[in-house]
């Protein structure tokens, strides 16, 4: 197709942009894999999202609005659901992000490495305040 | 020759057309008037989020409907009847044919346009462009969200009609003497285009039928509280604007095809891969919609099959920028204002395809989704390769509608502030999406590099501000007053320009 002059620079750069693809997906799927591998002992957290705020319930019923404290070292499962319209779920620091959606359980988990604090954000427009819509996660030091 | 300003006609004359020429100035105008809209709404957003905290913008709800209608324009407003305005003009003259193959279709089409644009400004929705629900059905307030749907509802039959003349011209009305296989890559591109256009609208407009009957609470397909889902609608809704994603750049890609053979005066490098590109796009684009949806809770294999399909579609596009470079490599380029855009929009094209690939590797993705490394990234698009194709083939076809030349000048101050202004705006926005700030959002907490990142951001918004100033002006006093152009080769850059069918064909 290329006339009278030969095109093999094009086949090389396009084999170069396969190739580097490839190497991309590759890694992406490696790497999504491992994330997805939720551990065994993980404690469940369920979070509900509705406008315009975040609500956590800890395994033993605790119940916080707006705040999560956390403790270091350990897995927590997060298990995501909104009662109106569409949120999600976004502690940014650790890359948790998972849309909370009416209807459906979505769930995400992170282990939080050392003591901090950290901003908790919704991430999808979901109206009026959509830009309040933030808490604060605050991982201890562990109790034992 | 088309002299609109030449040979002043009224302007009914005008309107009540069907000539090909006059529904494209038509489209041209409407197109520009809807730029220049859409971009003060863009100058309200920067200034308002320059610092943390109400600025010019008093409640959220008005900052709200201000970036919905914002998107909407551009992109129903702006790119898709500029592209209606160069097809117009330039398909019928490329495949040698003396108006599209519909001309009453073809003005039907336009005029559909100024009534869907005057639904969604009175209206003024606020539930972003991509009317997301159950918000949308439970939350968003109306009429103005059933006007907004009414307005795309409009504008979808409206881009169908044009793609269905599009395809008919190309193919069938096409000089006999000419094959498929010479037909301008400019036209080309419109063709591949149109085809997307006819096979993805039809989703889309369903889905509209659907949120607006789940409005009026006669059914529930996607309100959870009635049985539906909300996911559902995600997916309708991006099967169709993920390709029409490639229906707003292959028309921009023709331009700069059209643009960098003639300022570089050398034939394009590969003709055929850039037809086998278009092709390849418009149909790979169709495997890619559900990463914009990685983070509903989609499975890990769902992921990696929208992920792979995603990344299918970056060979195309390169190609068309290496035929782009092999074009101007050794070339006597001529850095007139055309070429000038059209280079600097394949280096932000390149920028913007860069930036996609981050977003469609799955992990990658959860740091960058729904923040503002995704505004900074389709925006490099959207302005940096869409509208610099479409601006610097506004110079390039300037002496064709007006007779006149442009102020180089001008022409050349504009595109170096907004380039400038491009840069700054959205390349600080994708290190902004990196520090977590999330899209839509009228207010944001006082974190330093946040107001710092946002306040470049605004500088940068107000360069370009002023660099459309200039344009305007140029525009507007070029045409008037402007130099008689040498209509054979305005550019002198050898070669011919376009040939009207008038011209060759006087009793028409």
């Amino acid at each position: 197709m290329a006339g009278h002059h030969s095109n093999w620079p094009e086949w090389i750069y396009i084999g170069i942009v396969v190739a580097l693809m490839t190497w991309v997906g590759a890694e992406a799927w490696e790497v999504e894999r491992l994330i997805e591998h939720v551990p065994a002992d993980a404690e469940i957290i369920k979070v509900t999202g509705q406008q315009w705020f975040w609500t956590f319930e800890h395994e033993d019923g605790t119940k916080e609005i707006g705040e999560l404290h956390l403790e270091a070292g350990k897995a927590y499962k997060f298990e995501v659901v909104a009662t109106d319209v569409i949120h999600s779920f976004n502690i940014h620091d650790y890359v948790v992000l998972i849309d909370a959606v009416p209807g459906r359980v979505n769930t995400v988990w992170f282990a939080p490495d050392e003591p901090g604090v950290h901003d908790i954000q919704c991430r999808e427009y979901c109206g009026l305040i959509h830009y309040n819509m933030r808490g604060t996660l605050y991982v201890e030091e562990p109790s034992s | 020759m088309v002299l609109e300003l030449q040979k002043p006609r009224p302007i009914w004359q005008i309107m009540f057309s069907t000539h090909h020429t006059d529904v494209g100035l038509l489209y041209l105008i409407t197109s520009l008037a809807f730029l220049f809209l859409g971009g003060a709404l863009a100058l309200a957003i920067r200034a308002e989020l320059f610092l943390p905290g109400a600025q010019i913008i008093g409640d959220a709800m008005t900052f709200n409907r201000i970036f919905t209608v914002h998107g909407t324009t551009l992109i129903f407003l702006f790119i898709i009847p500029f592209a209606s305005a160069v097809g117009n003009y330039f398909v019928p003259i490329m495949v040698r044919y003396k108006d599209m193959a519909y001309p009453k279709l073809n003005a039907i089409a336009f005029w559909m346009i100024p009534p869907s644009g005057a639904l969604i400004w009175l209206g003024f929705a606020d539930f972003t462009w991509y009317a997301t629900p159950p918000y949308s059905i439970i939350s968003a307030p109306g009429p103005a969200a059933d006007m907004w749907i009414f307005g795309l509802k409009i504008l979808g039959v409206s881009s169908v009609l044009g793609a269905i003349n599009f395809v008919v011209t190309i193919l069938k009305c096409k000089h006999p003497d000419m094959s498929i296989g010479q037909v301008p890559l400019l036209a080309w591109s419109f063709l591949s285009s149109s085809l997307i256009i006819l096979v993805a609208i039809p989703t889309f407009a369903a889905a509209l039928l659907m949120l607006l009957t789940d409005r009026l609470g006669v059914s529930g397909f996607f309100n959870p509280a009635l049985g539906g889902d909300p996911i559902a609608y995600a997916h309708l809704f991006w099967f169709t604007f993920h390709p029409e994603v490639y229906v707003l750049v292959i028309p921009a890609i023709g331009m700069m095809y059209e643009i960098i053979p003639r300022f570089s005066r050398r034939p394009i490098y590969s003709y055929g891969s850039g037809v086998f590109a278009f092709v390849l796009l418009s149909i790979v684009g169709f495997s890619s919609w559900a990463h914009h949806m990685y983070a509903t809770g989609m499975s890990f294999t769902e992921k990696t099959v929208f992920m792979v399909g995603t990344l299918a579609a970056v060979p195309a596009s390169a190609m068309h920028v290496f035929n782009f470079i092999a074009t101007m490599w050794n070339g006597r380029i001529r850095f007139s204002t055309p070429m000038m855009w059209a280079v600097g929009g394949i280096a932000l094209f390149f920028s913007a395809g860069a930036g996609g690939v981050v977003n469609s590797a799955m992990p990658l993705d959860f740091t960058t989704h729904d923040t503002y490394w995704v505004v900074g990234h389709f925006h490099l698009f959207v302005m940096g390769t869409i509208a610099f194709g479409s601006i610097g083939y506004l110079y390039y076809m300037f002496p064709y509608v007006t007779g006149r030349m442009y102020n180089e000048t001008m022409g050349k101050i504009h595109f170096v502030m907004s380039f400038i202004g491009t840069v700054l705006v959205f390349f600080t926005q994708h290190v902004l999406g990196l520090y977590g700030m999330p899209r839509r959002i009228f207010d944001y907490p006082p974190i330093p590099e946040w107001i710092a990142m946002n306040q470049i951001a605004s500088i940068g918004a107000m360069i370009i501000g002023v660099s459309m100033v200039v344009f305007l002006v140029n525009m507007i006093h070029s045409s008037a007053k402007g130099e008689p152009a040498n209509t054979d080769d305005p550019f002198g850059v050898g070669g011919r320009y376009y040939y009207p069918f008038e011209a060759k064909n006087p009793s028409h």
